[in-house]
């Protein structure tokens, strides 16, 4: 990984002529080779920054550099390491499969490889269906069709504006393959989703925006631990009607039928307090069958974030 | 100079000129044959003489014009509308592409395909008047002029356009009437002192005029007026065009 990033966005805002706020100025930087995702809810801003940095809406304030190009000044060398797939399905209904991923490498400036082209249709299962036209393929293929699109130019950024929208299991999975597969060749991959286990799944790195102003970037790995709690939860041997009131002071919750009792914990403190508590309980006479610890999900901690 | 991009977009129009060729062509030669029929054979024979040509012969270049006019912008205005309204222009404007590149693919194909329609009538006409053409070059010349300015004017046209309704109105309510006011079917000198004065602000004038000259060296405005109109239409169509691009008027709100 080189140190400079590869797309640096500074200041970047954006307000509508028809009105609304939808982008507040924001910094970010991308590094080179990483996954990262962009969460957030819908209308929350994430296409607007997307399409700013590819060049399709105007900024009304700051600049990107895309691999030390200037989006706007040195526009077309910023642009040709771009490549984009969209969020709806905008695909020519009656051109041929392999003519419109032709056209899209041609648009981007580089001379004809029907190798190139062959290999990209193939990964994407999109091969034998090269002369089909467009508009007779289902969702999931036109999906295909527009990721084939953006890498008939070999980008060396690749964005992927929910990809994965509704699309069924085997695409997702092969999606999922294939961006791994251009991370491992170099390729710096920006997505948005909403399905958050896939973010923590595949992210390097995740920014959260929301009401068009970036809340939070972090390495995945330290916002799980530093926005993670752990829960530890015990199945009693008889149940509870309360928990007593010697332990009241703890972060303890007992369960509806009284069968269990979960205990809330940050990971980030030395003293996790869990030994205390299980003295404490043992002192009271509650015995328990069997245990077991959570720890938060990126979803629970997206939704907490959101709710702040 | 991104010509790969040029060739890609003048490559991905003709497909679609030639995925509906019977349609966009055909359908221009049948109402000029229309025309021939009533009014050169029909009506004609009765006119006899204008401007020292036969009639039939007289409305070959305003026949030739109206069908290039109409077709060069509504090709134009469709090429460019159908990519805004599928969506997919996102990919012309994320491309390394500029306003120039992009306007040569769109607008050489619309004017090819105008071309080739202004080809098909003359290979009509002949089959109904025995013309002659007297400056081919000039001929030639009005042609691809008329074709490109005008495939512009319909590109602007479809990039201002936000319906399928805009898209039609422009030809509708002002080139229509333009053109049939254009002296098509007459010499403006047959109209009474007037409308001759009128007729002087309908631009199509100029440009019938240019054509009918280019084929019988008669003019109803001085030929090189006629040139002067064609080309200072085609350079108000392309600042207009390099504004939108610039500006993002549009495209990149």
């Amino acid at each position: 990984m080189s140190a400079s990033p590869i797309v640096s966005i500074q200041g970047i805002g954006k307000t509508y002529a028809s009105g609304p706020q939808a982008l507040k100025p924001l910094d970010l930087d991308i590094r080179h080779g990483e996954i990262f995702a962009l969460l957030g809810p819908n209308g929350a801003g994430k296409t607007t920054l997307i399409s700013i940095v590819c060049g399709i809406v105007n900024a009304s304030s700051g600049t990107v550099v895309v691999d030390g190009h200037d989006s706007v000044r040195d526009w077309r060398a910023a642009r040709a390491k771009i490549g984009l797939v969209p969020q709806e399905l905008h695909t020519d209904a009656f051109e041929s499969v392999l003519a419109t991923v032709t056209f899209s490498r041609g648009l981007f400036g580089l001379a004809p490889n029907p190798a190139h082209i062959e290999s990209v249709l193939r990964e994407l299962s999109l091969w034998e269906k090269r002369d089909a036209k467009v508009m007779t393929l289902s969702g999931g293929m036109k999906r295909r069709v527009l990721i084939a699109k953006a890498l008939a130019h070999e980008p060396r950024i690749l964005f992927l504006d929910e990809p994965t929208a509704g699309v069924d299991v085997e695409l997702r999975h092969d999606m999922w393959q294939m961006v791994r597969r251009l991370r491992e060749n170099g390729t710096t991959i920006i997505l948005t989703t909403h399905y958050i286990e896939e973010a923590e799944d595949m992210a390097d790195r995740i920014g959260v925006i929301r009401k068009g102003e970036l809340i939070l970037v972090e390495d995945k790995a330290v916002l799980m631990t530093k926005l993670g709690k752990k829960q530890l939860t015990l199945q009693l041997q008889t149940p509870l009607r309360q928990v007593p009131a010697e332990l009241a002071a703890l972060p303890l919750a007992l369960s509806a039928d009284g069968n269990a009792i979960t205990y809330t914990f940050d990971t980030q403190r030395d003293e996790t307090g869990i030994a205390d508590l299980l003295r404490r309980l043992a002192a009271h006479g509650i015995d328990f069958k069997d245990l077991h610890s959570s720890q938060s999900s990126l979803e629970d901690i997206f939704v907490s974030l959101l709710r702040s | 100079m991104n010509f790969y991009a040029i060739r890609a977009i003048y490559k991905f129009e003709m497909a679609r000129t030639f995925r509906t060729l019977l349609e966009s062509l055909l359908s221009p030669v049948l109402s000029t044959s229309l025309y021939f029929i009533v009014f050169g054979a029909a009506i004609g024979a009765r006119v006899g003489e204008v401007d020292g040509v036969d009639y039939a012969a007289f409305i070959i270049p305003g026949l030739l014009m109206l069908p290039l006019l109409n077709e060069s912008i509504s090709n134009a205005a469709f090429g460019i509308y159908m990519p805004k309204w599928a969506g997919t222009i996102y990919e012309l404007l994320s491309a390394p592409v500029s306003a120039f590149e992009a306007v040569i693919g769109y607008v050489g194909a619309a004017a090819t395909k105008s071309l080739m329609l202004g080809a098909l009538i003359l290979i009509t006409a002949r089959f109904f008047v025995p013309y002659q053409i007297e400056h081919p070059f000039w001929m030639v010349a009005f042609l691809i002029l008329t074709a490109v300015s005008f495939s512009l004017f319909g590109f602007i046209i479809g990039l201002w356009a936000d319906s399928f309704q805009r898209l039609q109105v422009v030809p509708m309510l002002i080139m229509t009437p333009l053109t049939f006011l254009g002296g098509a079917f007459y010499s403006i000198t047959m109209l009474p002192p007037l409308w001759q004065k009128i007729s002087l602000f309908n631009p199509i004038v100029y440009l019938i005029s240019g054509m009918r000259w280019s084929f019988y060296g008669k003019a109803d405005v001085d030929v090189a007026v006629s040139l002067a109109a064609i080309l200072g239409f085609l350079t108000l169509c392309l600042a207009v065009v390099s504004w939108i691009f610039k500006t993002g008027y549009k495209l990149r709100n």
